[in-house]
Order: C-alpha cells, then structure tokens, then sequence
C-alpha cells in the first residue's frame, strides 16, 4: 500500500513540480503540501490525470494552528473510485490569505467551502455562493478559530413581553468548566502565587 | 398579483406570471427532521431548490477539541442517531490507527455485528419512512417494530438504545453473554420474513412504483461529482463500499454481496436497501458464528483501555491507571489520519489531528448526508414538488451529522 503511494506521490511530483512543495507518506496516508495559487490546476490535473483519477472530493476542511505565521492549513481530502486510493492535500495560508475556490472542478467543494467560509473565515476567491452555512442568520465571529470561546458570545431566549426570540450577551453562572487533568509534569503550567518572583529576581 | 386580477396585457388577456417561492420546513414530517428549504416553484415545478441548513447545529467539533478522546466517543452517536454504533466505530478507528492499538479478534467481530444491526437499523428507518412520504401508512408501523428488537438488542450490549458509547479506543466496552448471541441469531433467521412482508407491501405496489421509479435519477458521472458516497453511489450501478474496496476490521474474512442499482432512481436506491439488509442479516449470522468460536478479551489492554475489574481490586497501578484513564485521559501521539468507514448512509470518515496531548487539537467530521443533501438542487430542479419529499427520504439526510 505504502509502496503505491510513495509511486503516486513521486508521479504528481514530477508532473506538476510547480504545485508540490512536499509530500510524504504517514499512517498509510498520502499527503501533499500545495502552493494555495495552484490548488485549482493541481486539483483538476488530479481529477483528469488516469494514473490518478481521484474522481470524487471526500471533504475540505480547515485546521487553525496559532502562533504560526500561516495561520490556517486548509485541508483537501479526495478519493479515487476507480484506483481505489486517497490522497490528503494541504494548503497554508495566512489570515488575509484566499483560496481558489475548486468548484468548478468538483461541484461538491461548494458547501464545504462555505463552511471553511463559515467556521474558519477563510475566503474562496470564485465561489458563486458563499454565504454562511451551519452557524444561525446573521452570526458573527468564526466558531472553530482556537480564539472563539466555545460558549460563543451571545445567547437567545424567548422574550415573553416581545413574543419573540432574543439575543443577549452570554452570562454564566459559574465559570464554563475547563477542567485540567494533566499531570503536573506532563504539560500544564501552574502559576502559583511566589512564583513571578523567580523570572523578577533574574 | 396572482389571484389575476391585473391582466398585463388586455387584448390578448394573457397573465404576468412569476415563479412560486415556498419555504418548505423546517418543521415539516417529511423533512426528516430541521431542513429548511427555499424551493422555487413554477407552477408544480421546481426551478430551485436551496436548502438552508444548520438548524440542528451543535459545534461538536469546537466541543471536542476541550474534551477528552473518550469524553468525545458519546457525541458520536448523536451525529446519526438512527445507526449509532457505525460513527463511534469510525472515531475508534482513527484513534487506533494513531495509536496503533490493535483490536483483539472477538471485538472487532461484536463490531462487525454491532455495525451491521446498525446498517438493519438505518435501512428499516429510511426504506420504511421513505415510503410514508410517498403515501404508504403500514410500512413504518411494521419496520418500526423490527427496530425496537434491534434496539434492544443494543441495550442488552451495553445498557442503553441509542446512545450506545459501546465501542471504544482498543475494543468494545463490554462482552456480550451468550443468550444475547442466541437472541441475535434467533431474530436474524425470523428478520427476513419481516422484510418479505414489507417487500410484498413495496416492491411492486402500483403507488410506490408510480412515486419512486424514474425520480431522482442521478448519473454516474453526477454521482462522482458531487461526491455521493454509499447507496447513493451503488444505485447508480457502481459496486463502491468500503468495507470491501477498503476494508476495515475483519469485514474482509466475510463473506457478502454488494448490491448495485441500474437506473440511479430513487426505486433502485430502495431495492439496494432492501438487499442491502439481507446481506447484512448473513453477515450477522456469520459474526455470531465466529463468535461463538472465538472466547477471549475484548479490550486491547493497554494504556487507552482500562484495566479488568478484578486487575483493579488487587493491583495499585491499575487503580491509578484506571482513575488517570477517566480523568486525563489517555495521550495520542502527534499525527494526523484520516479513517472512514462505510455507514450506512455512505462513506463517514474522521479526519483527525492530534498534537499528542490527551485532547484531539482538531477533529472533523465527514458527514455522507451532507454531500448528498447538497446535490438537493440538482436532484429536484425540474420535478414535481411532491417529488421533493420522495427525494429527501431517497437522500436518507440525518440532521444530527449533517448539522454535527
């Protein structure tokens, strides 16, 4: 299995040395790193291609890593039918950043690209529609960036004297739970009081 | 003005006429629960069909990324509520693989078991409700009975009907005692009479024919566009499903038949379903018995698994293990894997990367339904709005996953 993908992935290269900037085989699992301005051209040539023939998109998701320059790795999953293999194409780009939309290769792109759209706030430069998808009318703020709380900001209830739903603030009661159960050791870093003292004294 | 008051044109007495928009849900029986759709009509034609959806959205995949590997197992079983344990397996999946834990034999048969009665489940759900959209009242009544026995069957593994949380990380929770087997058997050898009868019901009953043949064709080349997955795709006559192009578990030592439709109309997608359900009543029977031939533990014990009971009332480390297991957690190395199995309604799949912390950094969910309900607008332009409802239930569209 590894072997063909470590030959598939050699073949794109070489064809289209332009779009593949890296590529490696983990877990049994073929993945691409692209330039974002050729992920169009890549994707029908992927499409097209009879060696590779990845006839149907499997899924586009988006993955937010903080603190890295190019904030967002858009990623491409695609499935081919009729070789019987996947490949997993990554895009990095930065916040400002847009993305070739590819449904004009895979008509199918069209909604995950408005939910990349949705939770992430990445824009697909030529898609016909991008409106948001999942998330209620007229929500604002972009749920699955790490620095969305996962409480969101606003809440709704049903208004009695307006006989309507209301938004409001979101107010807690307590504090949302976030309990830490990492080892001391293995990862979670504790300020206790004293301890600004060291790093001061330095 | 549509009552035709106002006539454009008096000489030749002809109307302005302008298309129809209708909100068709989101609380509609025939939505197979909160689909909202905005269907422009020319007379009883529809021009255009945009489905709103997200109404039954939970952010489950923001949820996950503050919880636990096992805290996130139970939210899988609320994406596809009609077939539980064929989402957790695909989670179960993902982790094993970046772990590389493997699956002591006697669990992946019960998961082969368990996905299969789940496959029954999804299929009985839509064949049966499918045909109360078009106008048949008995069906749902009859397959509905068959369900509630496999539910039970669900409850009897591990303690609850549809929120199973029963397969996990390295195995299955429990073992299922023999008289469970038993029934399982006993049910899978009375099942296909059920099926006869609401075959004899369907099949060829004038009305459901008249509804279902020729409706909502979708072609090959459509079918790839647009990404369908699952009977979706084997309607239109391709013989694609995972568990035997890409098998997964111990699907490959067993021994079935892949059904495939010729026309790619909604009447094909349901003849598949109904073969569909034969088949996975032999697979069943083949799971019990393997099983019965197969004693053994049904964790992989190890770091992601508990330890047994009585390991735990004799030994330290594993009471701590086990007290560290539910409240940390266990660790996932750094990596990244995509894993999907063949649910019932398509292709599910989780793509999951994790940044070797005991909390999945980002975990995305690949729904079959939310491929096919898109393909709405393509399958339903230039049918009839009556034949919305029959393409809806043919999509079989689950909110719970295609919303997440």
């Amino acid at each position: 299995m590894s072997d063909a993908l470590n030959e598939l992935g050699s073949y794109i290269e070489g064809k289209r040395p332009d779009c593949v900037l890296a590529w490696d085989v983990t877990h049994g699992e073929l993945n691409m790193d692209i330039a974002p301005s050729n992920i169009t051209g890549l994707v029908e040539f992927l499409k097209a291609d009879a060696t590779c023939r990845f006839s149907s998109l499997v899924d586009i998701t988006a993955v937010d890593y903080t603190g890295r320059a190019k904030r967002f790795d858009v990623v491409y999953h695609f499935l081919s039918m009729y070789q019987n293999h996947r490949i997993r194409l990554r895009v990095s780009i930065r916040e400002d950043q847009m993305v070739p939309s590819i449904t004009e290769v895979h008509p199918s792109a069209n909604w995950f690209e408005r939910e990349v759209f949705d939770m992430f706030g990445i824009l697909f430069s030529g898609h016909p529609d991008l409106r948001r998808i999942l998330t209620d009318y007229g929500f604002r703020g972009y749920p699955l960036r790490k620095d969305f709380p996962t409480t969101g900001y606003t809440e709704v209830r049903y208004d009695e004297v307006e006989k309507r739903v209301v938004y409001e603030p979101v107010s807690l009661v307590q504090e949302y739970r976030q309990f830490d159960f990492m080892s001391p050791w293995e990862g979670a870093e504790y300020i206790l009081p004293g301890d600004e003292k060291e790093t001061e004294a330095k | 003005m549509m009552d035709g008051s106002k006539f454009d044109d008096a000489l030749t007495g002809e109307q302005k006429i302008r298309n129809f928009n209708i909100n068709f849900g989101p609380q509609h029986p025939a939505a197979h629960g909160v689909l909202r759709l905005v269907l422009e009509l020319d007379g009883e034609i529809v021009e255009r069909c945009d489905p709103h959806i997200g109404l039954l959205h939970r952010g489950t995949e923001k949820l996950m990324e503050s919880r636990t590997y096992l805290q996130n197992l139970p939210y899988f079983d609320r994406l596809d509520y009609v077939a539980p344990m064929n989402q957790e397996h695909a989670w179960c999946l993902a982790i094993e693989k970046l772990t590389g834990v493997e699956v002591p034999r006697r669990a992946s048969l019960i998961r082969v078991l368990y996905s299969e009665i789940g496959r029954v489940l999804n299929h009985l759900l839509n064949v049966t409700t499918q045909a109360m959209d078009v106008g048949a009242l008995t069906p749902p009544l009859w397959g509905f009975e068959e369900r509630e026995k496999l539910m039970i069957f669900y409850e009897r593994a591990c303690g609850a009907r549809l929120h199973a949380a029963y397969f996990r990380p390295g195995g299955v929770h429990q073992d299922l005692p023999d008289a469970l087997l038993d029934d399982i058997e006993q049910w899978a050898h009375e099942f296909p009479r059920v099926m006869d009868d609401i075959d004899g019901l369907l099949t060829e009953n004038r009305i459901f024919k008249q509804r279902n043949a020729d409706i909502g064709v979708v072609t090959q080349e459509d079918a790839l566009n647009y990404g369908f997955s699952g009977v979706m795709v084997r309607g239109s006559g391709m013989a694609w499903d995972l568990r035997r192009s890409q098998p997964y578990e111990c699907y490959d030592e067993f021994d079935f038949q892949i059904p495939v439709g010729k026309n790619g109309d909604c009447y094909d997608r349901y003849l598949v379903r109904m073969e569909e359900m034969r088949q996975s009543v032999s697979i069943i029977k083949q799971a019990i018995a393997k099983l019965r031939d197969c004693p053994g533990d049904i964790l992989a014990r190890g770091k992601i698994t508990p330890p047994s009971r009585s390991d735990m009332k004799t030994s330290m480390e594993s009471l701590i293990h086990h007290f560290k297991l539910y409240t940390e957690g266990f660790h996932v190395p750094a990596g990244e894997v995509y894993c999907a199995v063949e649910a019932p309604k398509g292709e599910f799949g989780v793509y999951l990367v994790a940044d070797g912390s005991n909390k999945p950094y980002r975990s995305k969910i690949r729904a079959p339904g939310f491929l096919h309900l898109q393909a709405m607008d393509y399958m339903s332009t230039g049918h009839q709005l009556a034949d919305v409802a029959a393409i809806i239930g043919t999509m079989d569209v689950v909110f719970g996953e295609i919303d997440r």
